[in-house]
């Protein structure tokens, strides 16, 4: 039913809580911060107008061109892997059982909790002298290294944490895509005799690549965005090997009063994330398989 | 087709060997999820062990998993070095606030943009949709000038104000809404309710299971939050949470048994929230996905 007459006038009733919210704390930022990053801004002296002196500053700025890879790099190392666990978790939990409801539980504690809370916990266990990590470790003979604070292992600690986090998330959305899937196709690649590793990679996979071409867009978007792991766990370091482009933007807009700036960085990290989701939007036409 | 009798009968009779291959991956299945369920739950129960654990024996070697004397000791500290009650009040009160408001606001408007037709509705539906592309990094160094400007700095008002409007949301009532049978409202109709009356009576009700998802998501999306506060909230009377256990680290690196007490108190209610609510968070994060 639409609402007509004297009760269509209405709609600006329910609409303006949210939308002047939506505007004031959302959209009036969004384009002040297009603006102010065309100034170079400490809030405590004048605003100076740079116009896109930000922007060539950036191209130019070691620090941030640093970040943008280690960015890079934790995406190239979480993505694969953390899309690989959650859906073999998938995979192994896609059956009716009471062991596999409780499962899904576990699997999603790290989920649900706070990202500072769970990356301290990790940071207590990675400790190299007293954690519990290395203690294990030594039990079998190896001395492990500093996580944390060694160049290498500290990018490797955050992906696999972050992979610890994430992996339960991953599979409840796996899950759906896997009971989507009719049962009778896998039933008729088992009569055909397949064995369970050429029914997944014939039918399953294909079939599940729609979930596939989601999942990974959503969590490309996420892992652009990657800061409260690094934050907590490393702080950037050591020597500044796991900085990433969300902690510039803290550290440049907090530690160096630099607002401009810190803004145009956000737009960068905009328009990556436009570009990587337009190239995943255009090239799934090439391997996503839509069903009908 | 793959459940015709006679290839029914072929499974049963031909595959014996199969069905023990099958029984034995099963096993293997079964084992695998184990290690990982416990490579989940182990990092809680290691730092709810170091929380009872005294200062002491935080650094023996080997490490106990059951304490051997047990104590509260940390958790006194805890509400010692910080106030503990206070900032446990922030939380709830902030989370409260955000999500009771996000889900009103978002019903609201979403019923608005479903059920009237005026000028504009399809643009104002794009802007909802379009606010959704651009990450939370680039509305927040103008937000935290806008709010300093204000006076604003360290306020309760600062965390929720920016957070309620929710694109997402009213995106989800807005889908759900659409798809309300006609006959409800006409019904309220005729016994004379206007919009506002019907509203609450027949058409919120209605939404519940989006209002109990979206409600879940939000409750964890604010109790977790972390870059925010960071930037408006760091004073001790106004922090939150994870803040709060930032700055707990910040200053008491090496009190391991002090600092996972304070990771256990931020993270015990969102699972409790969770093991309540399980059924419910698994369908939305399947929706929350896109907006976590």
């Amino acid at each position: 039913m639409t609402w007509l007459g004297s009760a269509r006038r209405w709609w600006v009733v329910f609409l303006a809580p949210s939308f002047a919210l939506l505007l004031l704390f959302t959209v009036v930022p969004i384009v002040a911060a297009g603006v102010l990053s065309l100034f170079e801004w400490d809030l405590l002296t004048k605003p100076e107008f740079v116009a896109l002196g930000n922007f060539t500053e950036l191209a130019g700025d070691r620090q941030f061109r640093a970040a943008v890879v280690h960015t890079l790099v934790f995406i190239a190392g979480y993505l694969p892997v953390v899309m690989v666990v959650g859906l073999s978790l998938a995979l192994l939990l896609n059956r009716r059982s009471r062991l596999a409801g409780v499962s899904r539980v576990v699997f999603f504690m790290p989920v649900v909790s706070a990202w500072v809370a769970v990356a301290l916990m990790w940071r207590w266990m990675l400790n190299s002298r007293f954690g519990v990590i290395n203690w294990m470790l030594s039990l079998v003979g190896i001395d492990g290294p500093q996580w944390l604070f060694e160049r290498g292992w500290a990018m490797v600690s955050v992906i696999a944490v972050s992979v610890w986090k994430d992996a339960g998330f991953v599979m409840i959305l796996f899950l759906a895509g896997l009971q989507a899937i009719p049962a009778d196709c896998r039933e008729a690649a088992f009569v055909d005799g397949a064995n369970p590793w050429q029914t997944f990679w014939k039918i399953t996979l294909p079939l599940l690549t729609p979930t596939v071409f989601l999942v990974s867009v959503i969590l490309l978007i996420n892992s652009f965005q990657v800061f409260e792991q690094v934050w907590i766990l490393t702080g950037g370091g050591p020597l500044e090997s796991t900085t990433v482009v969300v902690e510039q933007i803290v550290r440049n807009a907090f530690s160096f009063g630099r607002m401009g700036y810190a803004a145009a960085m956000s737009w960068i990290l905009f328009a990556f994330i436009f570009i990587v989701t337009l190239i995943q939007t255009r090239l799934q036409r090439r391997w996503v398989h839509y069903g009908g | 087709m793959a459940d015709s009798p006679l290839q029914v009968a072929d499974r049963s009779i031909v595959l014996p060997r199969k069905r023990a291959a099958v029984r034995l991956r099963r096993s293997a299945g079964w084992l695998v999820l184990g290690v990982l369920g416990l490579t989940m739950i182990f990092p809680f129960a290691w730092s709810l062990s170091t929380s009872f654990q005294g200062t002491d024996r935080l650094l023996q070697v080997p490490p106990q998993l059951i304490p051997e004397a047990p104590t509260l000791d940390a958790y006194r500290r805890v509400a010692e070095v910080i106030p503990l009650v206070r900032i446990l009040m922030n939380s709830i009160v902030v989370t409260l606030s955000v999500t009771i408001l996000q889900i009103i606001t978002s019903a609201l408007a979403g019923y608005g943009l479903a059920r009237f037709k005026f000028k504009g509705r399809q643009i104002l539906f794009l802007l909802y949709l379009g606010t959704l592309m651009v990450p939370f990094q680039v509305t927040i160094v103008p937000l935290f000038i806008g709010m300093s400007r204000l006076g604003w700095l360290n306020s309760l008002q600062a965390l929720i104000l920016p957070m309620i409007a929710s694109a997402f949301g009213v995106f989800l009532f807005r889908q759900y809404f659409l798809q309300m049978p006609d006959e409800m409202e006409e019904a309220a109709a005729i016994d004379g309710a206007g919009p506002w009356r019907t509203f609450w009576k027949v058409a919120f009700p209605y939404a519940r299971p989006v209002a109990a998802t979206h409600g879940i998501l939000a409750f964890m999306a604010s109790w977790n939050s972390f870059l925010w506060p960071l930037f408006i909230a760091r004073d001790e009377q106004s922090m939150t949470l994870p803040v709060g256990l930032a700055s707990l680290h910040g200053r008491y690196q090496t009190d391991w048994n002090l600092v996972m007490a304070g990771s256990v108190i931020a993270v015990v209610p969102v699972i409790l929230v969770f093991a309540a609510m399980q059924r419910h968070i698994a369908a939305g994060l399947l929706l929350g996905g896109v907006n976590r």
